[in-house]
C-alpha cells in the first residue's frame, strides 16, 4: 500500500516555506558553525499575542503546520503526528537555567510547560480545534520515522484519512556548545555548499521543520507517494547496511530491481560518510545518487527535509543543480530512495514513487 | 477481524515495590509510597512530598546488569528493571527479543544527568562532564533499555507529557495488529527530578500534603518516579508458544482535548473521546467496564474534568472508580503503563483498588471513588485514562482473556 504526500511545507535554511517549486538558487552560508533557519512571517498565521508567549521552534512548528493544512485546504485533518529529537530546547535551557539561578524559588512556569515535546502538535490542535489523534515522537534519528510509520499504519487501517505528519528540531546556542564538546561539529568555520570537501572529522549542525499532509487515496495533484519506510538500528557493518537496503528495495517490489535516483544524508563526516560511499560502491553503484545536508545542516529530523525535497523533485520531475554529487541525471524521477542514518547508530530508509 | 494483542509478560518499579510482587502486596494492604524526599536533592526536600524509590543509582545498578555504567541516567536503570522483568515473566529468549520492538514513553529523558551538568555549564561552558549530557534526549533511555536486553526489531520513542506510556502501548498494539511485530514491550519511564518538581511546583499543583484524588478538598498531586513495561504479543505467537496470557488490550483511544496547553477543558471533551473511542475499538459499550483506573492526579482541573466526562459516557451506571496514583505518586511518562501492569493484576486478582485519602465527595459530582481494597466476581474489562500537558488524552481497555 502507497501513502500519498498531498502537500508538503519546509522552513530550513534554505527559501523554502510555502514553496511549490524548487528553489532556483540555493541560500549559501560562508564560514559558519552552524546553520539556522530562515524564518516566515509569523503574524500571516499565528495571532501575534499568541506568537509572543511562542519560542521560536513552536512558533516555527505551528506556523510551518498551518501552513500544510491551509495549502492542501484541510481545516482540521484526522491526526497530527509530530517527530523531533530534541523537542523544545531554548525553553528547556530556559528552565532549567532559572532552577538554579533563582535556588528553585518564584519560577515563571512558561518555559517549563512550552519545554514539553508535544507542545507543537499541542499547540496545532489548540489553533484549529483538532480533537483528533495526537502525538509526538522522540527518538533521535527514528523521530521523524516513528512519526511517519504511525501514519502509515492508520493510513493501512483507513486509508480515507489524512494525516498531518512532521518533524522539527532546533539548534540554541547551548545545545550547539554541548553538542561540539561530544564531536559532533568540525572544529572550523564551514562554508555550506563545500560540506562535503573538506575530508574531516565532524559536520555542520543545523535544523528544520516539515510538515506533510498525507492521504492513503491517490488524488490529482499529488506530490508523490510513498511506498515504505524503514528504520534500522546500530548495524554491525557497512556489508549489514547494503543488505538491508537491498533487501527493502527487493521488498519494494521495485521492478527494474534499481531506482532512478539516491538521496543520501552524507554529513561531510568521514567517520559516518563510509556508511554511504560503501553503498555507492558496491550494491548502488552506477546509480545517479545527490546528497542534502548541505542545504539544511545535520539535526536529528533532517530527513523530512530530505522528504520534502524528493516529494517535490517528484512532482516537478526536475534535480536542482545546486544538490551535491549530480552525475549522469536521471531524465525521469520514478522511484527515489533515500538512505540517511544519525551518527551511524539510527538508519532509515524511504522508497518514493512518481504518482 | 484483527488479530488480538495479548500480555505475556509485566514488570515495575516504583515507590510502592520494586517488582509485581511486591507492588500487589503494598496495594493489598493499603500502603501508599508518598513520603518524604530522601534522595533527590531539591529546595523543597521536607516540604514537598513525592513518591520516591528509596534506592539510590548504585543499589539499583546491583539489581540491574554488567556493563551497565555509573553514569547512566536513573531514566535508563529503572527502565531497564522494569524491562527485564517484564521480559523474564514472558519467558522470551534471546531471538524473539532480536526481532522484537522496543516502544516506550518519558518525558525528561536523562534530564537528572543533565540537571548535574548543566549547572556547571551555565557559568562556564568549558566545565563539566559531557557523558553527564549525552543522555540529555528521550531517546536515550530506549536505547540503552534496547542494548541492555538485546531489543533489536524495531525502536520508538513517545512523549505526550502524562499520557506517554499509554500511546507507547497503543502503538505496540496497533503494530501487532497489523503484523509489523510479533513481540512489542511497551511501557515507560520516567525518575524524579529537579526541573519537574520545580515545573509542578511553579504551576502550582502540587499538594503540600499526600494527594487527595477525587475528594472536594482535593488540593493538587504528588509526583512519583517508576519504569513499568508489558510484553505484547500476537494471538498466534502466543498459540505457537503456548504461552500463558495475563489480559488482552481489547481497546484503546487518542484524542486531543485542543482547549488549552495545560489545562483540560471543564467538560472534559478530550477525555470523553478517548473513554469513547476505546470502547468502540474493542467493541464494548459503557455496561461492559467493571472498573476505571482513573487519570485522577488530584489536582482541582483535572479530576473535575474527568469525573465530569466519566458521567457523560457511562451516564447512570458509573462503574467502580480509583485513582491509584495516591498510592504511586504521578509517574508522568510511566504513569499510564504503571496503571496498565495494576490493571492487568487487577483482571487477575478480579479487584479494585482503594482511592486512598478520599472523604468527602465532589459536589460536581455524582459518584464518588472506592476506598477500600475490593474483590468483585466477575471482572471483565478494565479501562485506564491517561490525560497530559498539550490536550494529550489516551484511554485503554485490557480484558480478560
Amino acid at each position: 500500500m502507497a501513502v500519498y504526500i498531498k502537500e508538503a511545507t519546509a522552513i530550513s535554511p534554505q527559501n523554502t516555506f510555502g514553496a511549490k517549486v524548487l528553489p532556483e538558487e540555493p541560500a549559501t552560508y560562508t564560514d559558519v558553525n552552524m546553520l539556522r533557519c530562515i524564518e516566515p512571517v509569523y503574524r500571516d498565521f499565528i495571532d501575534p499575542m499568541v506568537a509572543r508567549r511562542m519560542s521560536r521552534i513552536v512558533k516555527m512548528g505551528v506556523c510551518c503546520a498551518l501552513r500544510c493544512l491551509r495549502d492542501s485546504g484541510i481545516e482540521v485533518p484526522d491526526a497530527i503526528i509530530a517527530g523531533t529529537g530534541l523537542g523544545c530546547l531554548e525553553d528547556t535551557e530556559k528552565f532549567l537555567g532559572s532552577i538554579y539561578a533563582n535556588e528553585e524559588k518564584l519560577l515563571n512556569p512558561t518555559p517549563f510547560i512550552q519545554s514539553t515535546h508535544n507542545t507543537v502538535a499541542g499547540a496545532v490542535a489548540l489553533a484549529i480545534k483538532c480533537h483528533n489523534y495526537n502525538a509526538t515522537y522522540t527518538h533521535r534519528g527514528f523521530s521523524f520515522e516513528n512519526a511517519l510509520e504511525d501514519a502509515l499504519l492508520q493510513l493501512a487501517e483507513n486509508p480515507g484519512l489524512r494525516m498531518l505528519t512532521g518533524g522539527f528540531d532546533e539548534v540554541t546556542p547551548g545545545s550547539y556548545e554541548i553538542t561540539r564538546r561530544m564531536g559532533l561539529w568540525k572544529n572550523h568555520p564551514v562554508s555550506n555548499l563545500s560540506l562535503e570537501q573538506y575530508h574531516t572529522r565532524g559536520s555542520l549542525p543545523g535544523e528544520g521543520v516539515a510538515f506533510f499532509m498525507l492521504g492513503g487515496r491517490k488524488d490529482a495533484g499529488d506530490w508523490a507517494a510513498i511506498r515504505s519506510i524503514q528504520t534500522f538500528y546500530k548495524p554491525a557493518s557497512e556489508a549489514e547496511v547494503a543488505q538491508r537496503i537491498s533487501n527493502f528495495m527487493a521488498d519494494c517490489g521495485l521492478k527494474t530491481g534499481k531506482p532512478d535516483l539516491v538521496i543520501f544524508g552524507k554529513n561531510g563526516d568521514v567517520t559516518g560518510d563510509r556508511y554511504y560511499e560503501y553503498v555507492i560502491s558496491g550494491l548502488l553503484k552506477n546509480i545517479p545518487h545527490v546528497s542534502y545536508k548541505h542545504l539544511c545542516g545535520e539535526y536529528d529530523t533532517s530527513a523530512s527535509f530530505a522528504l520534502w525535497l524528493a516529494a517535490l523533485m517528484i512532482k516537478e520531475q526536475r534535480i536542482p543543480s545546486y544538490l551535491e554529487g549530480g552525475k549522469n541525471l536521471p531524465r525521469e524521477l520514478n522511484h527515489v530512495l533515500i538512505y540517511n542514518h544519525l551518527r551511524g547508530v539510527n538508519h532509515s530508509l524511504y522508497f518514493l514513487e512518481r504518482c | 477481524m484483527p488479530d488480538s494483542v495479548f500480555v505475556t509478560g509485566v514488570g515495575i518499579i516504583s515507590a510502592i515495590g520494586s517488582d509485581v510482587e511486591s507492588v500487589w502486596s503494598s496495594l493489598k494492604e493499603g500502603r501508599t509510597g508518598i513520603g518524604p524526599m530522601k534522595l533527590i536533592d531539591s529546595a523543597y526536600k521536607g516540604e514537598l512530598p513525592v513518591a520516591e524509590i528509596y534506592a539510590s543509582n548504585k543499589e539499583l545498578l546491583g539489581t540491574a546488569l554488567p556493563r551497565v555504567k555509573n553514569y547512566y541516567s536513573r531514566t535508563a536503570l529503572l527502565g531497564m528493571i522494569a524491562a527485564r522483568q517484564a521480559i523474564v515473566q514472558s519467558g522470551a529468549g534471546s531471538e524473539s527479543l532480536e526481532n522484537a520492538g522496543l516502544i516506550s514513553a518519558n518525558t525528561v529523558g536523562g534530564m537528572d544527568r543533565t540537571e548535574i551538568f548543566y549547572k556547571g555549564f551555565m557559568s562556564d561552558k568549558s566545565s563539566g562532564r559531557i557523558r553527564e549530557a549525552a543522555g540529555h534526549d528521550c531517546g536515550d533511555s530506549t536505547e540503552k533499555i534496547a542494548d541492555n536486553l538485546g531489543i533489536r526489531g524495531y525502536l520508538s520513542t513517545i512523549n505526550t507529557a502524562c499520557s506517554s506510556s499509554a500511546n507507547a502501548i497503543m502503538l505496540g498494539a496497533r503494530m501487532i495488529r497489523q503484523g509489523k511485530l510479533k513481540m512489542a514491550i511497551t511501557g515507560g519511564v520516567d525518575c524524579l527530578t529537579k526541573f519537574t518538581i520545580n515545573g509542578f511546583n511553579s504551576l502550582m499543583i502540587l499538594d503540600r500534603e499526600q494527594c487527595r484524588p477525587f475528594d472536594e478538598n482535593r488540593n493538587g498531586l504528588n509526583l512519583g518516579e517508576a519504569a513499568a513495561y508489558l510484553v505484547l504479543e500476537s494471538a498466534e505467537e502466543v498459540r505457537r508458544q503456548g504461552k500463558r496470557i495475563l489480559g488482552e488490550i481489547s481497546g484503546y483511544g487518542n484524542a486531543c482535548d485542543a482547549y488549552h496547553q495545560t489545562a483540560s477543558s471543564p467538560e472534559g471533551h478530550g477525555a470523553f473521546l478517548s473513554m469513547k473511542q476505546a470502547l468502540e475499538t474493542a467493541g464494548l459499550g459503557p455496561s461492559d467496564i467493571s472498573y476505571i483506573n482513573t487519570h485522577g492526579t488530584g489536582t482541582k482541573n483535572n479530576d473535575l474534568s474527568e469525573g465530569v466526562a466519566i458521567e457523560r459516557l457511562f451516564q447512570d451506571v458509573i462503574p467502580p472508580c480509583s485513582s491509584t496514583k495516591s498510592f504511586t505518586g504521578h509517574t508522568l511518562g510511566a504513569a499510564a503503563a504503571v496503571e496498565a501492569v495494576l490493571s492487568i493484576l487487577a483482571l487477575q486478582n478480579n479487584c479494585i483498588y482503594p482511592n486512598l485519602n478520599f472523604s468527602v465527595q465532589m459536589h460536581e459530582l455524582h459518584f464518588a471513588p472506592v476506598t477500600g481494597f475490593k474483590t468483585v466476581q466477575g471482572m471483565r474489562h478494565i479501562m485506564s485514562n491517561s490525560f497530559g500537558f498539550g490536550g494529550n488524552n489516551s484511554s485503554l481497555i485490557f480484558s480478560k482473556h
